[in-house]
C-alpha cells in the first residue's frame, strides 16, 4: 500500500544560497511546477498569461534584493509576542458544533464522516 | 426619513428611546435595496427581508418588554461576505463557497447581534478579499455610486458601497493591505483599520492572517467609533487578539485635536517612483493639511524611507500566507466540490481550478513559488526583513509625531476594466494603506474633498498602535471642516 501524493508541505529544504542570483526569470515549467505543489489544475490557455503576469509582478518584487537587511530580524507576526495557550479542557457545550452541523457543509458524508475519493492502492 | 440619514449614533439612540422602531428602520432601509435592484449595483450578494424583519421586530420585542437596548440598537448594518453568519450564507465572493452556511457567527458578527444591530444582507467583495477594485468577485463587480462607470475600490467594495448609497446605515469590512481605507477613500465615506489584534478575527475567512483586521464604514466619524466600541475587544477564540481595554472611542470624537503633532511623510506626497499620485488628489491632500494646521495642530516633515518596497513586501508575505490559508479549500468539509471520478489529487486540482478565479489563482501560485525551496529565503525570509524595516519607520515617525497624514489612495475611482489585465498595476495602487498593515497600526480614511470630477477623495490617517482614539479624535475634527462634508452621491436616485 503506498499513498499515490507526495508531501504537500513547499518549504521543505531551507535554501541555503538566499543571494539575488537564484532568482530568474519564472518559466512555464516553474508555473507548472508551482501549480502541482498548490494543487492547483490550469487549463492550458492559462498558463502562458499566468506566467508573463508572475513574471511582472516578480520583476517588481526583485527590488528587495536591494535592500540591505544586513542584522535585521524577520517580521513575522505583530500585536502578540508570544502565542497564548488555553487550558487543554473542552468547551462547554452551548460553545461547541454538534457532529451533524459539522457535517451539514460536506459534498459529501457517509457514516458520520467525510467521503473522499480514494487515495490509496488496493 | 431623516434618521435614516443622519448620524448612527443619533438613530440608534432614537430606537432606543422608542422614537422610531427597529422595524420601521429596518423596513424604510430594505426598500431602498429593493428601490436600488440589488442585481443592478451587486452591492448586495445575500438579502433577506423577512430575516431582517425578524431580527428587527426581536429588538422592538426587547424593548417593549423593558429591557434597555444596546449600543447598535436597530441601526441597519450590512457584512462583508467574508464574515461567517450562520444564518445566512458566506461565500466570500468565491464560486468555492458557493452556497456555504457556516455553522457559526464570527466574533464581530455576535457581538453586534448582541448589541442590538439589525443586519441587512452580505456584501459583495473581491473574491477572497483580493483585489483592489471589486473586480475579482465571482458574482460580479460592484459600481461606484458616484460614477457607475467606475470601480468602487476593493476588496470590501459592497461595504463601501452600501453605506455610500444608503444601502445600510453602517457596514463591517475587512483589511489586509487597505480594503477598507481604499474603498472608504473612493466611495467618499468613512473607513476605519484597526490595530491589528483589537479586533478578533474568528469567524473571518483568512485571507493573510498576520495582516487581517475587521473595522467598520461609517457615514462619519462618530458612527465608526460607536461599531469599534462593540466589536472590539479580547476573544479566546482567537489566539493573535489582545487583552487590551477598549476606550471610550465615541467620547474621543469631538475632543479638541489643538497641539496633536501630524505627521507628512516627504515619499507619501511626492509624485515619485511607483506612487502614480494624481495632481489632484496632492493638491486636495495639500488643502487638508492645511486644515489640520487650522485646527491647531502641528505639521511635521517625516520620511519614510522604506514606503517604496511596500507593496513588494505586501505581495511576498500576503501571498506566502494566502497560498497556506486557502489550502483548506479542498471540496471535502465544505464548499463545493468538483469529482472527475478518478483519485483524490484529481478531485483536489479540479475543484480548485473551477473553484477560484484568475486573481485567486495568481495569489495561491505566487504564494507558493515565495515558500518553495530554493525561494524562501530569497523572497519570503526577505520580505519579512523588510516588513521590520517598514516598522522602524512607523517608530521612528512615531517618535517624531502623533498621527501621520497623507492620501489614502494615489488615484481616485478609476473606471471599470483599467486595471484588470495588468494585476501589477492594480497592485501598486495599494502602496499607501500597505505600510500601515504591515506594521500592524490603525488608519482611517475621511472623506477629504472631492475632485474635479466629482469623485471622492480620501485623507488617510495613521496612530501608533491602540492610539485609535487620537486618530477618531483627528478624524472627527477634521470631518467637521472637510469640504467632503455633507456631499452624497449624486447618481443615488431618492
Amino acid at each position: 500500500m503506498s499513498v499515490k501524493s507526495e508531501t504537500l508541505t513547499t518549504a521543505e529544504t531551507p535554501a541555503r544560497a538566499p543571494s539575488s542570483a537564484r532568482i530568474a526569470r519564472i518559466d512555464r515549467e516553474q508555473v507548472l511546477k508551482v501549480a502541482k505543489l498548490a494543487r492547483l489544475t490550469l487549463r492550458e490557455d492559462e498558463v502562458p498569461v499566468v506566467t508573463a503576469q508572475l513574471a511582472k509582478v516578480l520583476e517588481h518584487i526583485a527590488q528587495l534584493s536591494e535592500v540591505d537587511t544586513a542584522g535585521i530580524e524577520p517580521t513575522a507576526q505583530v500585536g502578540v509576542e508570544r502565542l497564548p495557550l488555553r487550558p487543554d479542557v473542552p468547551h462547554p457545550p452551548s460553545e461547541r458544533l454538534t457532529r451533524d452541523e459539522v457535517l451539514a457543509q460536506a459534498p459529501v458524508t457517509a457514516g458520520g464522516g467525510f467521503v473522499v475519493p480514494s487515495f490509496v492502492e488496493e | 426619513m431623516d434618521l435614516l440619514d443622519g448620524s448612527l449614533v443619533t438613530l440608534a439612540d432614537a430606537v432606543r428611546d422608542g422614537t422610531i422602531s427597529a422595524l420601521e428602520v429596518a423596513d424604510a432601509t430594505l426598500a431602498r435595496i429593493s428601490a436600488a435592484g440589488a442585481d443592478a449595483t451587486g452591492t448586495y450578494l445575500d438579502v433577506d427581508a423577512e430575516r431582517t424583519r425578524a431580527q428587527a421586530r426581536a429588538v422592538d420585542d426587547k424593548r417593549a418588554r423593558g429591557e434597555a437596548l444596546g449600543a447598535l440598537a436597530g441601526v441597519p448594518i450590512g457584512l462583508k461576505d467574508a464574515l461567517c453568519t450562520r444564518d445566512a450564507r458566506t461565500t466570500c465572493g468565491s464560486k468555492i463557497l458557493e452556497g456555504f452556511r457556516p455553522p457559526y457567527d464570527a466574533t464581530a458578527v455576535a457581538r453586534l447581534r448582541a448589541a442590538d444591530a439589525v443586519f441587512t444582507g452580505k456584501l459583495n467583495m473581491d473574491e477572497f478579499a483580493m483585489g483592489s477594485s471589486n473586480e475579482n468577485s465571482a458574482y460580479g463587480p460592484v459600481k461606484n455610486p458616484w460614477d457607475p462607470t467606475r470601480v468602487p475600490g476593493g476588496s470590501s467594495g459592497g461595504s463601501a458601497v452600501a453605506v455610500a448609497s444608503g444601502l445600510a446605515h453602517a457596514t463591517l469590512g475587512s483589511d489586509t493591505g487597505g480594503s477598507i481605507r481604499q474603498p472608504a477613500a473612493l466611495c467618499g465615506v468613512v473607513g476605519l483599520k484597526p490595530t491589528y489584534g483589537r479586533v478578533s478575527r474568528y469567524g473571518l475567512v483568512a485571507f493573510a492572517s498576520s495582516l487581517d483586521q475587521i473595522g467598520p464604514f461609517a457615514r462619519d466619524v462618530r458612527g465608526a467609533a460607536r461599531v469599534l466600541e462593540v466589536i472590539a475587544g479580547h476573544d479566546g477564540h482567537d489566539a493573535t487578539s489582545v487583552p487590551r481595554p477598549v476606550e471610550d472611542f465615541v467620547g474621543a470624537c469631538g475632543r479638541d485635536p489643538k497641539g496633536l503633532r501630524v505627521g507628512v511623510p516627504e515619499e507619501y506626497l511626492r509624485a515619485a517612483g511607483d506612487s502614480g499620485l494624481e495632481p489632484d488628489v496632492q493638491a486636495s491632500i495639500e488643502q487638508a493639511l492645511r486644515a489640520l494646521e487650522g485646527l491647531g495642530c502641528t505639521l511635521v516633515p517625516i520620511h519614510m524611507p522604506h514606503t517604496r518596497h511596500a507593496v513588494a513586501t505586501y505581495y511576498v508575505v500576503a501571498t506566502a500566507e494566502a497560498s497556506s490559508n486557502l489550502a483548506r479549500f479542498d471540496g471535502v468539509r465544505y464548499g463545493v466540490r468538483v469529482d472527475p471520478g478518478r483519485d483524490l489529487e484529481a478531485m483536489y486540482g479540479a475543484t480548485r481550478d473551477r473553484g477560484f478565479g484568475a486573481e485567486v489563482k495568481r495569489r495561491i501560485l505566487l504564494g507558493t513559488y515565495v515558500l518553495s525551496a530554493g525561494y524562501y529565503d530569497a523572497y519570503y525570509t526577505k520580505a519579512l526583513k523588510v516588513r521590520t524595516l517598514i516598522r522602524r519607520d512607523f517608530e521612528a515617525a512615531f517618535a517624531q509625531c502623533d498621527v501621520i497624514a497623507g492620501p489614502t489612495s494615489p488615484q481616485v475611482a478609476w473606471p471599470l476594466g483599467e486595471k484588470v489585465d495588468d494585476p501589477l498595476k492594480m497592485y501598486l495602487a495599494d502602496v499607501f494603506t500597505l505600510p500601515a498593515s504591515l506594521a500592524g497600526v490603525p488608519g482611517i480614511s475621511v472623506p477629504a474633498a472631492p475632485s474635479k470630477t466629482g469623485l471622492p477623495i480620501g485623507l488617510q490617517l495613521v496612530a501608533d498602535a491602540w492610539q485609535e482614539a487620537r486618530l477618531l479624535t483627528l478624524a472627527h475634527a477634521f470631518e467637521q471642516v472637510s469640504p467632503a462634508k455633507g456631499l452624497r452621491p449624486s447618481a443615488i436616485a431618492r
